[in-house]
């Protein structure tokens, strides 16, 4: 408990968190409210497009995560961490919880304040959460934020640079994951099973929460459903996170 | 009391510290000096267990720096003064650092008081002179009332009032029976505050004892002679063992104390314009004793090693 404090105290007395989550809201809320206000007959307000934009505070999200751990690194504070802590796995891992629940709330808060935007915008819509694929598609952008910022902030312990570690998350994330599916004959199966790809699974399910609308979020080509994806990203951030810390431990501060 | 065992740390082909081993005694300042690059920081974030060693072990109190309880409550340091997060205020900074240790936050206002950075204890340290981040680091190894404090170069940058004040420092430390292990790579810094020398070179043990001995061993006195007949004094000094350079407008001897001199004229009926003792700086006496072991020689340095005395002449 005490370690996790150490870690709040640390990532919440400086500013970047702050403009972070201010940023993935802004981002997405107004993405959101751009989609619902512009919502028709043809392209109907869903559950689903309220959440539209979830991608894009999540990148920001990660970003957040990949610099908590970075600017350690950059100025320095990671020594003064593993000379007060010297058990590094502690340390790191308490962090790592600290970066997760805050990207949950970030992520929660993100989702909500999306769908509260829609609903605002566009009363009449039929955006009510009536069943489990609608509950996932707002309330799983929290897991799933958190998730992602595990992976990114292993990947900035690895990394240890703030341009290198953002741009290897971003450029993964953004593109370099969907490029796969260009790969002739196997990329479209080797796709089914990248981590982000199954991450939007557990959030956007087979398109449920879309109504049925053809318009809504492009959805996932994962097979699994949708609580087996998330523990497959689970397991994921995990890992990297197990081998971010065993590198750390092993490596001069 | 702070143990170092044939400590050896190796980047690549490059030995950093070469089978170091040195005792820090307890209640004591104990300086450690070398050149730079001499691997006094590697040695000392090895006693931190920042740094793990390729091979040998260093121990504080008997213990690797890893298995201590709360570590900041033994071991105080300050490597290096911008360990700080420059958006973060100096209270946050020092407050995280008691949180990890379980040491009071009322200790954090004691620590900013003795350092006297209380004014600006909300302020974004990013903002802070070197001087002031330098304070803030002494602050934050001060944090859990340490038995051993490690400093890496305190007064590196500081102006003299910067530097006194951690002079001045270091001795209340030592008196209050604390042991403060501080490097540098200026020997006469250490000559005023450290009762102990470690010097280490290109990551080897050059000496260890009292500064005291050091001092005495470095400065080999040698005395200054203008005359008008140096062709006759010269043969004579050579006979007696003296060691002779000449300058520009006379010689330098050493190896004989300057009365004998005065007599080996009077001897030799050469006329003296000058005899003067000439205490050479602890400077170049310290590059006498490391001269070989420094890493990147400026073709100054070089020149001073090589000619000592030559040196000592153009510089007193």
């Amino acid at each position: 408990m005490t370690l996790l404090a150490v870690e709040r105290i640390k990532l919440l007395s400086t500013r970047s968190p702050w403009w972070c989550a201010l940023t993935a809201l802004l981002l997405t809320g107004g993405f959101t409210a751009l989609v619902v206000s512009q919502s028709n007959a043809q392209f109907p307000a869903t559950v689903s497009a309220t959440q539209y934009a979830y991608n894009f505070g999540m990148a920001v999200i990660m970003v957040l995560a990949a610099l908590a751990v970075t600017t350690e690194y950059r100025f320095g504070t990671i020594r003064t961490t593993f000379q007060a802590v010297p058990n590094r796995a502690a340390a790191l891992a308490a962090k790592a919880t600290v970066i997760a629940l805050i990207a949950l709330v970030i992520g929660e808060i993100m989702a909500f304040l999306s769908w509260g935007l829609a609903t605002l915008i566009k009363p009449e819509a039929d955006l009510a959460l009536n069943s489990a694929a609608d509950w996932i598609n707002v309330a799983g952008v929290g897991p799933a934020c958190a998730l992602a910022a595990v992976v990114a902030m292993a990947v900035g312990i690895l990394v240890r640079h703030s341009a290198g570690a953002i741009s290897l998350v971003l450029i993964y994330f953004l593109a370099a994951e969907n490029l796969v599916t260009l790969i002739p004959g196997i990329g479209a199966d080797i796709f089914k099973w990248l981590p982000f790809n199954v991450l939007h699974k557990f959030v956007t399910g087979n398109g449920e929460s879309a109504g049925g609308a053809a318009y809504g979020q492009p959805l996932s080509t994962s097979t699994l459903s949708q609580w087996w994806a998330l523990a497959y990203f689970a397991a994921f951030a995990v890992v990297l996170l197990a081998i971010a810390i065993a590198t750390a431990r092993k490596r001069d501060a | 009391m702070i143990e170092a065992q044939s400590l050896t740390k190796r980047y690549g082909d490059k030995l950093a510290v070469d089978d170091l081993s040195f005792t820090v005694e307890s209640g004591r300042v104990t300086g450690f000096l070398g050149p730079n690059g001499a691997g006094k920081s590697t040695t000392m974030r090895m006693m931190l267990g920042l740094d793990n060693p390729t091979s040998g072990t260093v121990t504080i109190g008997g213990k690797r720096y890893s298995e201590l309880h709360h570590p900041l409550r033994t071991v105080g340091a300050l490597l290096d003064a911008r360990w700080v997060h420059p958006n973060r205020s100096a209270r946050a900074h020092l407050s995280w650092m008691a949180k990890s240790n379980k040491i009071s936050p009322k200790r954090v206002d004691e620590v900013l008081d003795i350092v006297g950075l209380s004014e600006v204890a909300s302020k974004r340290a990013g903002g802070f002179s070197l001087g002031m981040s330098q304070r803030l680091g002494i602050a934050g190894a001060l944090l859990g009332d340490p038995e051993v404090l490690l400093f890496d170069e305190p007064v590196n940058g500081l102006d003299p009032e910067g530097i006194l004040w951690i002079r001045k420092f270091m001795q209340r430390l030592a008196d209050e029976g604390r042991t403060v292990f501080v490097s540098s790579h200026l020997l006469s810094e250490m000559a005023l505050t450290a009762t102990d020398l470690v010097v280490i070179g290109k990551g080897k043990l050059i000496s260890q004892s009292t500064t005291e001995e050091f001092v005495a061993r470095a400065t080999d006195s040698t005395v200054k002679v203008r005359s008008p007949h140096l062709d006759r004094l010269r043969p004579a000094l050579d006979r007696v063992g003296a060691t002779v350079t000449p300058t520009d407008d006379g010689l330098l001897v050493a190896g004989v104390a300057g009365e004998k001199i005065g007599e080996l004229a009077m001897e030799n009926q050469v006329t003296l314009h000058e005899l003067a003792p000439q205490q050479g700086s602890l400077e170049q006496a310290f590059m006498q004793i490391t001269g070989d072991s420094v890493e990147y020689h400026a073709d100054l340095e070089t020149e001073a090693a090589e000619q000592p005395a030559g040196h000592a002449a153009v510089t007193n």
